[in-house]
């Protein structure tokens, strides 16, 4: 059975953190809009999410990226409010400022000079942030062992519950008009009577523009409509205890308590292709926690997981539109939590527009990786 | 509701708390087994409701019999046998940590 051919305004490949919210924010300005999703079995970059809505330590050879990061915090609490007031989810988003804690005087002074070097760059947003004294650290998380010496501390940081993040944007997408295609891997796109079609099963889909959210899926599928997006699987592994009563009330970079009072870790960075968890890997993610939390030891641990997240080449965003084929866009990115306010309300009013203005996007271009490298 | 059968109530007696207050159990119970002997179908309240919540499979799968035993939090009743003076407690919404 094949489905009708139907007309969209757009098509948007990957139903994830990046898809919906730019499905979510074009459906809002009135788009008529489909969402295709593989499915199950797909890598899915969405699942290795740390539900970080983070700003610290972000834009180290891109301060425009550190800039559209601060931008998408501060459009968080707007995009928070207009999807609970749309579909009644509540986001549980908080931003009571988040940390990334040493454990040694030597990853003290690395994170000090990190951070040093990141202000140091022209063209980097305030961002408030600061280094703390083992001391200042203790007033804010009572909770440290006695290895932490300290850490870095930024205001803007804070953490959501994303797998309602998720939810409300599907909800929120569908209420709006949006036609959501699951478990239909797209197999060919091609320009087509000015617009593009879609092939993905027995679906024939026809849109006037289609938008590549697909995570790793996104360089194959570029390939066919002249976009380059030269990414590759980073692997990220996660554990996550049982419910506690709340004690840890601000996020560390990999160390968070959710709103419902598990305790989330997740530290891995791996280049790996097999979305496996490794105990060698586990046990080190765990240890350190503990080091961190000491209290953390006792909870028991309900699940581990491991994901394949989005890596570009430089670690930074890669938004465009084809030159070859107007109408063609690419969005990827690695921390889809964060941006998903800018993709919702800044990323999807540009492409609705037809066109991504190059003071906010030019840096953002695939375009970058094709510099010669100096002799 | 539970009633020991003749020859599990002929057993060793063995003597714990619950919330404090003295039970009197039989050497091979379980805690969660204990509970039920002595009158007790709820041992805790569920941190997604606060609803009451107790034994339920008794073989470990449900985790609906987490108690706190000897501090230490969300054990599962029925896979720990009572030892004398074993301080057991119910749980109240979420595990306290540190306990």
């Amino acid at each position: 059975m094949t489905t009708a051919a139907r007309d969209h305004d757009v098509a948007v490949i990957g139903g994830g953190l990046v898809g919906s919210a730019v499905a979510w924010g074009l459906a809002r300005l009135g788009r008529r809009v489909v969402v295709v999703d593989e499915g199950d079995l797909a890598l899915r970059a969405s699942r290795g999410n740390f539900a970080l809505v983070w700003v610290q330590s972000k834009g180290l050879g891109m301060p425009a990226y550190a800039r559209w990061t601060v931008q998408s915090v501060g459009l968080w609490d707007a995009f928070r409010d207009e999807l609970r007031a749309q579909t009644g989810v509540d986001l549980c988003y908080q931003r009571p400022g988040g940390f990334h804690l040493a454990l040694s005087e030597a990853e003290m002074e690395r994170r000090a000079d990190l951070l040093a070097r990141l202000q140091a760059q022209p063209g980097m947003p305030e961002a408030g942030y600061e280094m703390l004294s083992r001391a200042q650290v203790l007033k804010m998380l009572p909770a440290i062992g006695p290895e932490v010496v300290g850490g870095s501390y930024c205001p803007l940081d804070g953490h959501v519950n994303s797998l309602r993040l998720l939810r409300a944007l599907h909800q929120g997408m569908q209420a709006l008009g949006v036609a959501y295609v699951p478990q239909a891997r797209v197999e060919r796109i091609e320009r087509r009577d000015g617009g593009f079609a879609v092939r993905a099963g027995t679906h024939d889909l026809r849109a006037a523009q289609v938008v590549l959210t697909a995570g790793v899926g996104n360089q194959a599928l570029g390939e066919s409509v002249g976009l380059d997006v030269p990414v590759r699987p980073q692997r990220g592994q996660l554990i996550v205890t049982e419910k506690a009563a709340p004690f840890l009330h601000h996020p560390v970079v990999t160390v968070r308590q959710t709103d419902e009072g598990g305790i989330m870790i997740g530290d891995s960075q791996e280049e790996r292709t097999d979305p496996v968890v490794g105990p060698a890997i586990l046990a080190t993610m765990a240890d350190r926690a503990q080091r961190m939390f000491p209290l953390i030891g006792s909870l028991n641990v309900v699940r581990t997981w491991a994901a394949l997240r989005v890596m570009t080449r430089d670690g930074f965003p890669i938004y465009e539109q084809s030159a070859t084929c107007p109408g063609a866009f690419v969005a990827t990115c690695h921390s889809g939590v964060t941006l998903a306010a800018n993709h919702a309300l800044a990323l999807a009013p540009a492409i609705a527009r037809g066109e991504l203005p190059a003071d906010t996007f030019s840096t953002f271009s695939a375009r970058r990786f094709h510099v010669p490298a100096a002799a | 509701m539970f009633q020991r059968l003749p020859e599990a109530d002929a057993a060793a007696r063995v003597a714990f708390t619950l919330d404090g207050r003295p039970v009197e159990a039989r050497v091979g119970d379980s805690v969660a087994a204990a509970l039920l002997a002595a009158g007790r179908s709820d041992c805790r309240t569920t941190p997604v409701s606060g609803a009451a919540r107790g034994p339920f499979c008794l073989m470990g799968t449900c985790f609906e019999c987490l108690v706190t035993i000897d501090g230490l939090g969300n054990r599962q009743a029925c896979q720990v046998a009572v030892r004398e003076g074993m301080r057991v407690e119910t749980q109240q919404g979420k595990r306290e940590v540190g306990r």
